[in-house]
This record gives C-alpha cells, sequence and structure tokens, in this order.
C-alpha cells in the first residue's frame, strides 16, 4: 500500500480469565491495517475473535477480557495506551459502533431522534438543532422513508430494517474516523437486508470514512467490503483483496468456506410415482395462538395452508420471519392444536393435538429445533438422551439398548464414546448431530427440520446438510425442511413452498426457483440472497417499488 | 470424511465437575453434622436424663460438674440442650420435607397442565399464604393441642404455599424449552415430563429454598416454643429452653444464652451450606 495506513492493528493479544480463573488467550497476534476510506471485513465462524477485535479497536473488551500487549492506532491516536477519560472522548467522536441488534441498542423509551443525537450532545460538538439538521441529512442519505419526521418516533414504531439504518445514523454523526459495523444485517431478512446493505455502501462511500465489517457471511461482505481477513481461533489465517479471497483462496479454510456456499443442487431420490399415496397431505390447515374467542383463536397465524409430501421427497418452507414457517411445522407435528383443516399421514387422518394421535403416528413423524442447546435436557447424558425413544417406541432395553444407541452415533458420524457426555460438553454442531440422532431413535418416515442448520457455522452447516441427504439414501426418510435461507432449501429440497404471513403464495420445483416464480414476493426473495459476486448489490433487479414496501414494513 | 473428522476432534474437552465445595460451605456442613449427630444420639451421651434436678441452687455458672450451667430448676443445661436438639431439628426436618416435597411436586404438575388446575390451585394457596405464620400455629395449637405431629403439620402446612410458588415460577421456564416440547411430541405422560425433563433442571434452586425454609421453619417453631404452645415440659426444644431460663437474663448465667446460641449456629450453618453447595448441583447451566 502506498498511502500510510489510516488504521493499524499490530500484534494484538488479548486474554481471558475462566471461571475457575484460568488465563485463555482469544486473541493471538493479529495484525491488520485499514486504508483512509477502506472498508476490511473481519470474518469467521462463532468464537473466531472477530467481534473481540472489533471491540478493542474501540480500547473495549468484554468483561473478564483485556488487552494483554499489542499496539493500536486511529488516525492519531493510540488507543492501547489510553486512559479511560481519554477513551471516553475518543469514543462516538474517533471510532463509532453499529451493534448487531439495534432494537436492542435503542433505549424503547426515549424518541429516536435524542438517541441519535445524543453524541453530539455529550461531546458538544454543535448546537441541538443543527444536530437534528444534520441527523435528517444521514437519515436521507441513508434513505429512510419519512426522513423529516422518522425520528419523533419510539424505537417500535420502526421496522428491523429502519432501526439498523438508524444506528448507523446514530454512529455516523459525530463524524467518526472509523465505524465497526458488528454483523449488522444478521437479525435481518434476505428483502430487508438489500436495502440496509446499500444504504450503509453509499454513505460509506460518500463520506470516505473508514470502516470494519463484522461478519460471518461470505456473500454479505463481498458486497461490502474492499479486503477480507479470515480469522480462525483468534489468528488471521489469510488476508487479501475481495476478488483475491473470493477467486483465488489460498488457505485451506478460506476455501472450506467458500465451499460450504457452493449451492449443491440437490437429485430427488427415488421417482415420482403418479398413483402414490403421498406421505403427507395437509388441506386447509388453520392455526393461531393465544385464547380462542368462537372456536378461533385471537392471533391466527396459518390462513388455508394446503400441500403434499411424496414419499422419499423432500419439501422445503421458506418465507421471512413472522411468515408462519415455524407455526407450520408445529401444526403439523401436533404441538400446536390446528382450529380449522386436517392432515392426511399414510392416507390415514392425523389427530390434531399430541394426544389425538396414535404412538405410531408419533414415532413416524419426528421433529428436529433451530437451537441444539435448548433442544437437548442438560440435566441427561447423550445415552439417556438418545436411548429414551428407543425405550419408549421400541421398548429396547439394556444392552440391546446400548448396541443402537452406538448405531445411532455412528449413523450421525459421531465417536461412540461421545455417550457418556452431557449436551454441554458438545460443540454446537454436534448437539444438532444429536437432536438429529434422537429423532433418527424413533424410526421415522418423516423428520420436521425447523431452522435445524440457521444457528450454525457455514462449514458445520453444510456437513449437517451433507448427512442429511446420507441418512435419506440409507433409510429412505422425508424432509419437511423450513428455513429462511435458500440456498440451504436449495441444496436438499425437491419441492419449496414460500410463505407469506401465513399464506402459501406459492408452491415451485427447487431445482428451477428462480426461473418458475411467478409471484412478486417469491421473485424478491429469490432475488434478496446474497451471491459471492462483488458487483450482485449493484445489479439485483428486483422491483424496486414493492422492494420497498417489503423493506419498510 | 475430512469436515466430519475436524468436527469430532473439535470438540470442547469435557470439563472435570467435582462434588468438591469451598471451605465456607465446608464449616456449614460439619456443624450441620455435628447437630445431626447430636439428635440422634443424644439420650446416649446425655450425662443425665433432661427432667432430673441435679443441682439444689438455680441458674447455676459453667463448672467442670455442669458444663453449660444449670437452669431455672437446677437440671444440667448441657444435657437439657442435647436432648432439646432431638426436637428442634427433627420436627423443623420433618415439616420442611413434607412441605417441599408436596410444594415441588405440585408446583411442578400445574407448570405442566396449566389452565384451570394451575389457576384454581395458585390462589388456593395464595389465600393460605396470606395468613401469618405465627398466627396461623398459634391458632391450631389452641384449637386441637400441642403435639408433636400437630407441630409437624402446622409448620408443613404453613410454609407449603411459598415452596409450591416457587417450584412453579422455575417449572414453568423448564416447559417452555424446547426439549421437553421434544418429550411431549414424543407422547411422554405428565409424570414422566415432571419427573426426568423438568425435576433434574430445577433440583439446585428448589435445594436452595428448601434450606432457607428449614432455617425459617426452625425460628417459627422457636417461637412457638417461647411462647409455650411449643414442645411441652419437662421436655423442651431450644425455643422452650430459651423461654424456661428468660429470667437467667438479669443474673447473666449462661442458661438462656447456650441455647439462643444452639438455635443461632444452626440457622447459620445451613445458610452458610446452602450459599456454597458445589457448582454442579447449585447452577448446571454454567
Amino acid at each position: 500500500m502506498t498511502e500510510k495506513p489510516h488504521v493499524s492493528v499490530k500484534d494484538l493479544h488479548v486474554n481471558a480469565r475462566t471461571d475457575s480463573g484460568r488465563m485463555v488467550e482469544i486473541i493471538k497476534g493479529v495484525s491488520f491495517d485499514v486504508a483512509p476510506g477502506e472498508m476490511v471485513a473481519l470474518i469467521g465462524e462463532s468464537g473466531s475473535g472477530k467481534t473481540t477485535i472489533a471491540l478493542s479497536l474501540m480500547g473495549h473488551t468484554r468483561t473478564g477480557c483485556h488487552i494483554a500487549s499489542g499496539d493500536i492506532r486511529v488516525g492519531d491516536n493510540a488507543v492501547t495506551s489510553m486512559t479511560s477519560r481519554q477513551l471516553a472522548a475518543f469514543r462516538g467522536t474517533g471510532v463509532a459502533y453499529v451493534p448487531q441488534s439495534a432494537a436492542a441498542a435503542f433505549n424503547p423509551s426515549k424518541r429516536i431522534i435524542d438517541q441519535v443525537i445524543e453524541i453530539t450532545v455529550i461531546h458538544h460538538l454543535m448546537s441541538r438543532s443543527k444536530a437534528e439538521t444534520k441527523a435528517v441529512e444521514l437519515f436521507r442519505a441513508l434513505g429512510l422513508p419519512n426522513p423529516e419526521t422518522i425520528g419523533k418516533r419510539y424505537p417500535h414504531q420502526v421496522s428491523g430494517g429502519q432501526l439498523q439504518r438508524l444506528s448507523a445514523a446514530m454512529a455516523l454523526i459525530g463524524d467518526p474516523e472509523l465505524v465497526i459495523f458488528d454483523e449488522p444485517t444478521t437479525a435481518l431478512d434476505v428483502t430487508t437486508q438489500i436495502e440496509v446493505l446499500r444504504a450503509f455502501k453509499s454513505v460509506m462511500a460518500k463520506k470516505g470514512i473508514s470502516g470494519v465489517y463484522v461478519s460471518h457471511d461470505l456473500a454479505v461482505v463481498a458486497q461490502v467490503a474492499n479486503r477480507i481477513v479470515v480469522l480462525r481461533g483468534g489468528e488471521v489465517q489469510e488476508e487479501g483483496d475481495v476478488d483475491q479471497i473470493l477467486n483465488e483462496p489460498a488457505h485451506d479454510y478460506t476455501k472450506d468456506l467458500l465451499n460450504a456456499f457452493k449451492p449443491a443442487t440437490h437429485v430427488a431420490q427415488g421417482q415420482r410415482e403418479a398413483d402414490a399415496e403421498p406421505l403427507l397431505e395437509v388441506h386447509e390447515l388453520y392455526a393461531g395462538y393465544g385464547p380462542t374467542k368462537d372456536g378461533e383463536p385471537v392471533a391466527k397465524v396459518l390462513k388455508d395452508v394446503s400441500f403434499k409430501l411424496e414419499r422419499g421427497r423432500n419439501l422445503g418452507v421458506i418465507g421471512e420471519s413472522g411468515s408462519g414457517k415455524s407455526t407450520l411445522a408445529r401444526a403439523v407435528a401436533g404441538i400446536l392444536k390446528p382450529y380449522r383443516g386436517y392432515a392426511l399421514f399414510n392416507g390415514k387422518e392425523l389427530g390434531a393435538g399430541i394426544k389425538d394421535r396414535t404412538k405410531e403416528q408419533l414415532q413416524k413423524n419426528q421433529i428436529v429445533f433451530q437451537l441444539a442447546d435448548t433442544a437437548l435436557n442438560p440435566a441427561h447424558s447423550i445415552e439417556s438422551i438418545l436411548a429414551r425413544p428407543l425405550a419408549f417406541y421400541h421398548g429396547l432395553r439394556g444392552a440391546k439398548k446400548e448396541r443402537r444407541v452406538i448405531e445411532l452415533l455412528d449413523m450421525v458420524r459421531l465417536p461412540a464414546n461421545i455417550r457418556h457426555r452431557l449436551p454441554e460438553e458438545l460443540s454446537g454442531g454436534q448437539k444438532q448431530r444429536i437432536n438429529l440422532a434422537r429423532a433418527l431413535a424413533a424410526e421415522p418416515e418423516l423428520i420436521l427440520c425447523d431452522e435445524i442448520t440457521s444457528a450454525l457455522d457455514t462449514v458445520v452447516a453444510a456437513a449437517i446438510l451433507d448427512l442429511l441427504k446420507e441418512l435419506q439414501r440409507e433409510l429412505s426418510l422425508s424432509y419437511m425442511f423450513i428455513s429462511h435461507d435458500l440456498s440451504t432449501v436449495e441444496a436438499i429440497c425437491d419441492d419449496v413452498l414460500v410463505m407469506l404471513q401465513g399464506e402459501v403464495v406459492e408452491a415451485l420445483p427447487a431445482s428451477e426457483m428462480s426461473q418458475k416464480a411467478q409471484h412478486p414476493y417469491s421473485k424478491l426473495l429469490i432475488s434478496s440472497i446474497p451471491k459471492l459476486d462483488t458487483g450482485w448489490l449493484d445489479r439485483v433487479d428486483a422491483d424496486p417499488v414493492f422492494a420497498a414496501q417489503m423493506a419498510d414494513r | 470424511m475430512k469436515s466430519d473428522m475436524s468436527i469430532a476432534s473439535s470438540s470442547p474437552a469435557p470439563r472435570s465437575k467435582g462434588y468438591s465445595f469451598n471451605i465456607v460451605g465446608r464449616i456449614g456442613l460439619g456443624i450441620i453434622l455435628f447437630w445431626l449427630a447430636v439428635a440422634i444420639l443424644g439420650p446416649w451421651i446425655s450425662p443425665h436424663p433432661p427432667g432430673e434436678i441435679v443441682d439444689w441452687d438455680y441458674f447455676g455458672p459453667m463448672t467442670s460438674k455442669f458444663w453449660l450451667g444449670t437452669d431455672y430448676l437446677g437440671r444440667d443445661m448441657f444435657s437439657r440442650i442435647l436432648l432439646g436438639a432431638r426436637y428442634t431439628v427433627g420436627i423443623s426436618l420433618a415439616a420442611v420435607t413434607i412441605a417441599c416435597t408436596i410444594g415441588v411436586i405440585l408446583g411442578m404438575i400445574a407448570a405442566v397442565i396449566g389452565g384451570w388446575f394451575d389457576m384454581i390451585l395458585s390462589r388456593l394457596l395464595d389465600a393460605i399464604n396470606g395468613i401469618p405464620s405465627l398466627l396461623f400455629g398459634l391458632v391450631v395449637v389452641a384449637a386441637v393441642g400441642s403435639s408433636i405431629p400437630v407441630l409437624i403439620l402446622t409448620l408443613a402446612a404453613n410454609y407449603m404455599p411459598g415452596s409450591y410458588r416457587f417450584a412453579r415460577a422455575l417449572a414453568v421456564n423448564v416447559n417452555t424449552m424446547d426439549f421437553v416440547t421434544v418429550a411431549r411430541a414424543r407422547g411422554e405422560n405428565t409424570p414422566y415430563l415432571i419427573i426426568r425433563e423438568i425435576f433434574p433442571n430445577i433440583l439446585g434452586p428448589v435445594l436452595a429454598d428448601l434450606g432457607l425454609r428449614f432455617v425459617f421453619i426452625v425460628l417459627v417453631l422457636s417461637g412457638l416454643s417461647f411462647l409455650g404452645l411449643g414442645v411441652q415440659p419437662p421436655n423442651a426444644d431450644w425455643g422452650a429452653l430459651v423461654r424456661e431460663n428468660i429470667g437467667a437474663l438479669s443474673f447473666g448465667a449462661p442458661a438462656v444464652i447456650f441455647p439462643s446460641i444452639a438455635i443461632a449456629s444452626l440457622t447459620i450453618s445451613v445458610n452458610m451450606f446452602i450459599d456454597n453447595l458445589p457448582t454442579k448441583i447449585r447452577d448446571r447451566s454454567e
């Protein structure tokens, strides 16, 4: 680089003290630079130290951690040698932070404008009227609707995507030299994410501010960053320009990350037989939550959902948060009683609730949840978790049961001795495998997968998807796969239902989703999935009016 | 498969968490075990029967013959405290066991079943909870007379609603966890859900609550005995010993001090023990 770097991190070490008093090195000698006006992305799986590094740029560490050694400079400020008083003056004007969850970062009881201009008040930067004018300018630059009046609202009165853009306005109002974005779009729906990314990108380019963008999502990073730093276990694996990382990755881990992204198109198992009875048939299902009134719940979620799932085939259900995907899975599993409509399983009617179903129906129809941590009882060993369905459905005992537990662990590619551990002693991916194994223990015909890969890192999630496919080949299973992530659905499903506000708007074959989509919402959803391509964001050609409507709901 | 290997090998090592706990907890446990041993072995180790008048002087000082002095009738305080332990520890332990067992079981059932059952039971027990404990004890003992079973049941009835509330609040939280939903979707019945899925996850806080409740019961029992409604003469629990010898206060005699110290040491040691339970029991989420 010819220019003097604007931000430089040299040989940063961050240590943490565990509850038992042991010192653990979280960041092991990380160095990188950020040139003026450049956006550098820190990418890596959970636990790779990306957020820790981002926070240390502000001279801040989470409780229990401290910067052990190293040198951080932002402009002319040596962050690592500042006193806490100097740091307080530096934060907000020198460096600013955009958090992952804007909803949690705003005070719900104060108006937005007061929170956005708070930095100018604390640092006595300008008069209030000047600050408000500047805030409105920023709102306009970030593409927010009604820039003059939106500040008068309270945080709960704007949408998640708008709130995320407002938190960027909050960060930018003090004219910082460096802005840190910490996974700012991870909690957003893809259709909303586009607008937010566009707003971030244009504002940062216009103002020429340096940025650090923390994310686990390569495709998002490809849109906004100039350079990428790949992290793992607190060490830099690879550093390079976006194009170089995406096209000629040098390090094995970067290659793994990229491979996990490649859409592996799914090949249908078993041929469609015209006269065969469908495994699951759902007819005009209505379901909702809350107290019932005239036989209908107050909060109605699912409206008139019908579909068929044939044996050996996989059905994907996609849609944004709040579209009723998980409610559909719960209604099919009987956890939530639908108030109208019915389902047929193998041609026989499924009872509405769990108590109305036969043991065999319950056994053939298993559900796996998104959060592997909460789905395993922390008080039981893996063995007793897996053994229970064996004893419950199949009456296995003693040595036979233990043999079957080992078999199940082998099926999900886990070593047999793991059965003596407690769930807390396993990693996230391992826990999700145990969840799968528990469902398999029942010997089901249908597994309802509710966002089972969403909480996992990309590489781990890809391995789980491979496992699902392999199991399907061996055990002739069918999956109903609920996800907000189109590429996972594409990788495993034959057919896809697109849901919007509790209704199925379209049913599509998974292999030709983008060609055959008719409904404007499915088109928007499909085109909103970030691609591993640096120019994608500028080229997206969704219907702009509809897209804006969806983003600002 | 390469990726599988990396997943299997990158798993966090199993943490070895023993049942060891810190020095304060050990001291607490030591004192509890001491009083428990005294309660069990009392009749064999006490030098005199509790009712025997051994000294013609009353409120005697600490001597080599009477280690803790004598009481208002000239009875040996050391023997009386050793034998009083049986009543104080025994009645309190029985009452707290009954209260917590019933309270926790009902609380978990209410959390799992919910609906009308939960509503009616909760309101009913709230109503019982509204009666002041000492007053409740006074009324019952005045009505049916004092005997050890009456004392145990009165104290248990008094402290059961609180235990129910506490267990229900914890169980409601656990009940919404996915692993309970999975078990329910498997078709498991209510007893299984309660015993296997919920109970192990509320055990730590419930034990802490049990300890606190034990302390309250010891204090109320001592209070009732102090008012003359507890254990009847010639037997006496520690509360009754304090009342009998309250006159010793003006003489500075040890007869009133030692039963008070006994009550204090038991209640404080239970608190010390409960606050320092091993992490493995106290907090499974860590």
